[in-house]
């Protein structure tokens, strides 16, 4: 079991500074959602988790340990990721792609053997992907892929997760699938789940507890009650009066009202992509 | 989604688990690279019998007594002549596709070579100095023209690397341009020093379209250590370099060291693509179309495409090579002219008939 520490982190990208002062935790046999606008610094976390960019100030623990002392291939054992949309090499089989799951866990001398390979195919299994194993990536779908990019992060048996967008590629039904796959995995295995969402709907139905991030700085966190309010989808997104009760289970549901809200929304966007 | 295969298919599928002929292929090309070796000794402007030249080759191997029948000029001819040019001409085109495989992967660009950062203009540039050298240079129990070559190549991509370097980190694109750029300028001065080179002009072009003419024991064991060291670091990196082709980010976020690897990589093959260059030349293609070969057939796994690539590197070299000194004897067509005359045609026609993604 493991548990994600950000303390009074800032970063950034050649010395401008993108985040600032970010402190959150995810427990273990939690899900946790990171919401916000496009470019809000979502990716920019998940990136810093991983260590593949560093810390301008503060700290991220893992385990009670700071991240910059631990080795890769040991920080590949603890967290694993799914990428938003990566670059994969579209001549290899998709089952070789699941098996790199495995790196973390083999020495230079050693080549992935039948244990690995059964891990890797039980991975499939649960994301119900094995009739790609033989096909190329290069000619699957964007649906195809995010669901072997989950089966190569269970390859992978790390005991904190992280996801980038996980359902961005998916039609409404293979979202559900995956998110509650995700959600049982998070509660069988006590895994640490931390997801960057853009979907507040989802973000609200399968979180424990969601981080809003908007300006560089935590806007809002805590259960999705708290932090879906019609003021803080407001203030961040700058729509207005779309915020209601799912009528089922009661969680806040975002729906799209048009009009003022459209508008100004509209000019937001506009306003912070220079148009 | 079809759920009859969820429910039957939970042990692993054997055709998973199988390396898929890969194996059979590494095993028979390792045969085949030993009859291709033996046929390019025995054949040769002086006509030697098959069975003779056996007889030779196994008479010097401890668990054999034959007693000789055969003149020993004959004996010469085999042991000290042919056989280190075959051996020399396996080793060098094994090196070119390992290097040239590596690179690929390394810079997950289907167009790299070994050449592609600066090892052969540097190796160019380092020959013709010696070429120009005053003769009392030579002689002191060194071949000087080697060594510069060698020292050339090291150099070049040395100077490459250091410009390229950003803080910790080896941007791939910047370590391409930087040894594009840095090429060019070295391939400047050496088409310089060629047209100015007055008599010496034509030992210098001959060189540098790549020649086994002179090959000698003393070059195997010369390059032999640095080509098996080499390609052997490579080969133990096949896993990795597999995961690499993902791109930087997800490699480190599966647990790879990514600037270490890249280090490890390029200075492995920058050494072996060197000594293999030092002494023949700077022979083209082998590097870039074998690797595409060998992906074409059997995959881009690098744990079967790299020593896929040894073996079929080392194959074609040495059949080059053969014709190169067999085609028009006695003269010798240089080899470079023969690796793409035979080796582009072949190439195109596996492009041709296999239309998939390769890379």
């Amino acid at each position: 079991m493991i548990k994600i520490e950000m303390q009074n982190v800032c970063l950034g990208y050649s010395g401008k500074e993108v985040l600032t002062d970010v402190n959150f935790q995810v427990l273990p046999g939690e899900m946790v959602g990171l919401i916000g606008p496009n470019g809000c610094g979502k990716s920019t976390i998940i990136r810093a988790l991983t260590r593949v960019i560093s810390l301008y100030r503060g700290r991220i623990l893992l385990d009670g340990k700071d991240i910059a002392s631990i080795p890769r291939q040991e920080l590949a054992r603890m967290l694993g990721v799914v990428p938003q949309m990566p670059l994969l090499p579209s001549a290899f089989t998709a089952f070789e792609v699941v098996l790199m799951g495995r790196n973390p866990h083999l020495s230079l001398f050693q080549y992935e053997g039948p244990k690995e390979m059964d891990i890797a195919w039980q991975a499939m299994g649960r994301t119900m992907t094995h009739h790609l194993a033989r096909r190329r990536v290069g000619e699957l779908s964007g649906g195809e892929i995010q669901c072997l990019l989950i089966a190569r992060v269970l390859t992978q048996e790390t005991k904190a997760i992280l996801l980038d967008e996980p359902t961005a590629n998916l039609d409404i039904g293979r979202q559900v699938e995956i998110l509650n796959l995700i959600r049982n995995l998070c509660l069988e295995n006590n895994l640490a789940v931390l997801a960057a969402l853009h979907d507040l709907n989802l973000a609200s139905q399968y979180c424990d507890r969601l981080v809003l991030i908007d300006n560089g700085r935590v806007h809002a966190q805590g259960t999705p009650s708290e932090v879906i309010t019609p003021q803080n989808i407001k203030e961040v997104y700058g729509a207005d009066g779309c915020v209601y009760t799912h009528p089922v289970n009661g969680l806040p549901s975002v729906l799209v009202n048009p009009g003022n809200g459209r508008v100004s929304n509209l000019r937001k966007i506009m306003e912070r992509d220079e148009v | 989604m079809p759920s009859e295969s969820n429910l039957s298919s939970q042990t692993l599928p054997t055709h998973l688990t199988r390396w898929g002929g890969r194996i059979y292929a590494i095993i028979g090309l390792s045969v085949l690279l030993v009859m291709v070796a033996a046929l390019a000794t025995t054949v040769g402007s002086v006509k030697i019998p098959f069975l003779m030249t056996f007889q030779i080759m196994l008479s010097k191997l401890p668990l054999f007594h034959i007693t000789p029948v055969w003149p020993s000029g004959i004996e010469t001819i085999i042991l000290e002549i042919r056989l280190p040019r075959v051996i020399l001409a396996g080793l060098v085109g094994a090196a070119l596709a390992t290097a040239g495989a590596t690179y690929q992967g390394l810079f997950r660009n289907p167009l790299a070579d070994p050449y592609l950062i600066g090892v052969a203009q540097g190796a160019s540039l380092g020959a013709v100095a010696g070429f120009l050298l005053p003769t009392t240079w030579h002689g002191f129990g060194v071949e000087v023209i080697p060594l510069f070559a060698f020292v050339g190549a090291i150099a070049s991509t040395a100077i490459v690397y250091g410009l390229a370097r950003v803080g910790k980190s080896l941007p791939v694109t910047t370590l391409i341009l930087a040894g594009v750029a840095l090429g060019a300028l070295l391939g400047s001065i050496v088409s310089y020093l060629i047209i100015s080179s007055g008599e010496k002009m034509h030992g210098i072009i001959f060189w540098l379209m790549g020649s086994f003419s002179l090959s000698q024991w003393s070059e195997v064991k010369l390059v032999l250590p640095y080509v098996a060291v080499g390609a052997g670091v490579i080969l133990l990196y096949a896993r990795p370099l597999n995961v690499m082709q993902l791109d930087e980010e997800q490699a480190q976020q599966l647990g790879i060291n990514v600037e270490r690897l890249k280090l490890v990589l390029l200075a492995a093959a920058t050494l072996i693509t060197a000594a293999a260059v030092s002494f023949v030349g700077t022979i083209g293609f082998v590097g870039i179309i074998i690797p595409h070969a060998v992906r074409l057939i059997w995959g881009a796994d690098y744990r079967f495409l790299l020593p896929l690539s040894v073996l079929t590197g080392a194959i074609f070299l040495i059949v080059a090579d053969l014709v190169a000194r067999t085609a028009q004897a006695p003269t010798e067509i240089p080899i470079g002219v023969i690796t793409a005359l035979c080796g582009a045609p072949f190439f195109l026609y596996l492009l041709r008939r296999r239309r998939k993604v390769i890379f």
